[in-house]
């Protein structure tokens, strides 16, 4: 039987040396995918996709009330198998960065649930994580002090970076570095890091992540933009 | 630059009281649900459209499908359990509602009102804080019902987003004329997203119901349209 394989054409740009390494990877996002939820969404940057769902302000369970503030918990279910460490991990970060971003005083003696399904991960994966959840809350039109946008940059052997990697480029890198931008002074939220990297490539991969995360803010408003006005 | 009403608004975006009102800066307004002051900046809390009502009022118009309490709200409730002298009715808020056995037309210590657990409730809330529990009554400051109380005889309760039940509250609402205009029936409208719905029999309202939650993002046309050919389906499926 024949076989043949499907190539992309931004994978087949970025073989040839000749993709344009300061572009994010096309994103596209599916507002209210589904129904019963407060708030969710379906985004995927290139062929990396993830779904987030957000309840709240939502009942919460007695042992994690808090009395002045609300509760930010994250899900991440991993596409195959049960969740793991690492997703522990990555949890516990996304739930960082978000508590920070929403207006958790606002709700007190309630939870923000946020649910994430990875659906496909063909590299940056952590970014598609944040940037799903913060859509998710958007549409759920949960208080937040400013909006959240990840960037993820890979370092490669050579020095080149490669803004918004793709599977292979991350396995090929010498270190992956997930940038965190708030919406309002783009200052840094968080950064993950894996791998071997100078202060001036830190500095460098900062510079090139924060001017692509305007272009997600954008992304951010324009989504919303349309779902709003469709509804009106 | 003027403030953007009318148009998209998102977190973060602020703006000062100077593009608010150019010409008068220092009278005073109101700030509505998803808009907040900070060091003399408006800030937009929650995605919307932004809106304005004279004299001073400014709100974010937001998608919501979760309730949030406020005052003097009508909503309809389902009672979950008698604790006491009170029921703890679930308003679709992240804390459930008491309702005092006090609170009904005509109701005395001795003379208790017929309540059940999973009664359906139209009722207002008297309480709304953020930090206490809401608490609803059945009654106004007469002691009248009012059109208030427990909703008997059938029907169907369904969840719609908010936005939808706001839409069909507006004295104005499309939908509502036009299928006032062909069918006979009741409705009850809470402002957190729970409608009632009774017709003369299941057919009917079965076929409202699924009207009314494909009005959503349908304009007033195609709502006359779609109300046209609902009332004609129904009336063949009534002759069989």
């Amino acid at each position: 039987m024949a076989s043949f394989t499907v190539v992309k054409t931004e994978d087949l740009a970025a073989e040839q040396g000749k993709g344009p390494a300061c572009v994010l990877r096309g994103q596209t996002s599916d507002l209210g995918c589904l129904t019963r939820q407060d708030g969710s969404v379906s985004l995927s940057q290139g062929d990396t996709t993830s779904i987030a769902v957000v309840y709240g302000p939502a009942e919460v369970r007695i042992n994690k009330e808090q009395i002045d503030q609300a509760t930010v918990e994250v899900v991440y279910r991993p596409k195959v198998g049960l969740p793991r460490p690492e997703h522990r991990k990555q949890e516990r970060v996304i739930r960082n960065t978000f508590e920070a971003a929403i207006a958790a005083s606002l709700h007190p003696r309630s939870a923000i649930s946020i649910i994430i399904q990875e659906t496909e991960d063909m590299g940056s994966n952590f970014s598609c994580c944040i940037n799903s959840s913060c859509l998710a809350l958007l549409d759920a039109a949960v208080s937040m002090n400013f909006m959240v946008a990840a960037v993820t940059v890979a370092l490669k052997e050579c020095g080149e970076m490669v803004l918004d990697p793709t599977k292979r480029d991350e396995t090929e890198a010498k270190s992956v570095l997930s940038y965190v931008f708030d919406s309002v002074n783009l200052q840094v939220l968080t950064v993950v890091s894996c791998g071997k990297f100078s202060r001036a490539e830190y500095r460098n991969g900062l510079v090139l992540a924060r001017e692509a995360a305007k272009s997600v803010f954008q992304f951010y408003r324009e989504s919303m933009s349309k779902k709003l006005l469709m509804s009106q | 630059m003027a403030a953007p009403i009318g148009n998209v608004v998102i977190p973060g975006d602020t703006f000062s009281l100077l593009q608010l009102q150019p010409n008068d800066e220092h009278k005073k307004i109101l700030l509505g649900p998803g808009l907040k002051e900070e060091e003399a900046e408006i800030k937009v809390l929650r995605p919307g459209i932004l809106r304005f009502r004279k004299p001073g009022v400014y709100w974010v118009d937001c998608h919501h499908k979760r309730y949030i309490p406020a005052k003097g709200d009508s909503v309809i409730g389902i009672v979950n359990q008698k604790v006491g002298d009170i029921f703890r009715v679930d308003i679709g808020s992240s804390e459930q509602a008491s309702l005092s056995y006090l609170s009904f037309e005509g109701s005395t210590k001795r003379n208790r009102p017929d309540v059940k657990v999973g009664d359906i409730v139209y009722a207002k809330l008297l309480v709304a804080n953020k930090d206490m529990e809401p608490e609803i009554v059945c009654i106004d400051g007469y002691g009248r019902s009012n059109g208030m109380g427990v909703i008997r005889n059938g029907g169907f309760l369904f969840h719609t987003s908010l936005n939808l039940a706001r839409k069909l509250l507006n004295p104005e609402c499309t939908l509502l004329k036009s299928l006032g205009n062909r069918f006979q029936f009741e409705i009850s409208v809470g402002v957190n997203g729970r409608v009632w719905i009774k017709a003369a029999n299941d057919v009917q309202t079965i076929a409202l119901v699924n009207s009314v939650i494909a009005s959503e993002y349908k304009d007033n046309d195609q709502i006359k349209e779609m109300c046209k050919r609902i009332s004609k389906a129904v009336s063949r499926m009534e002759v069989d």
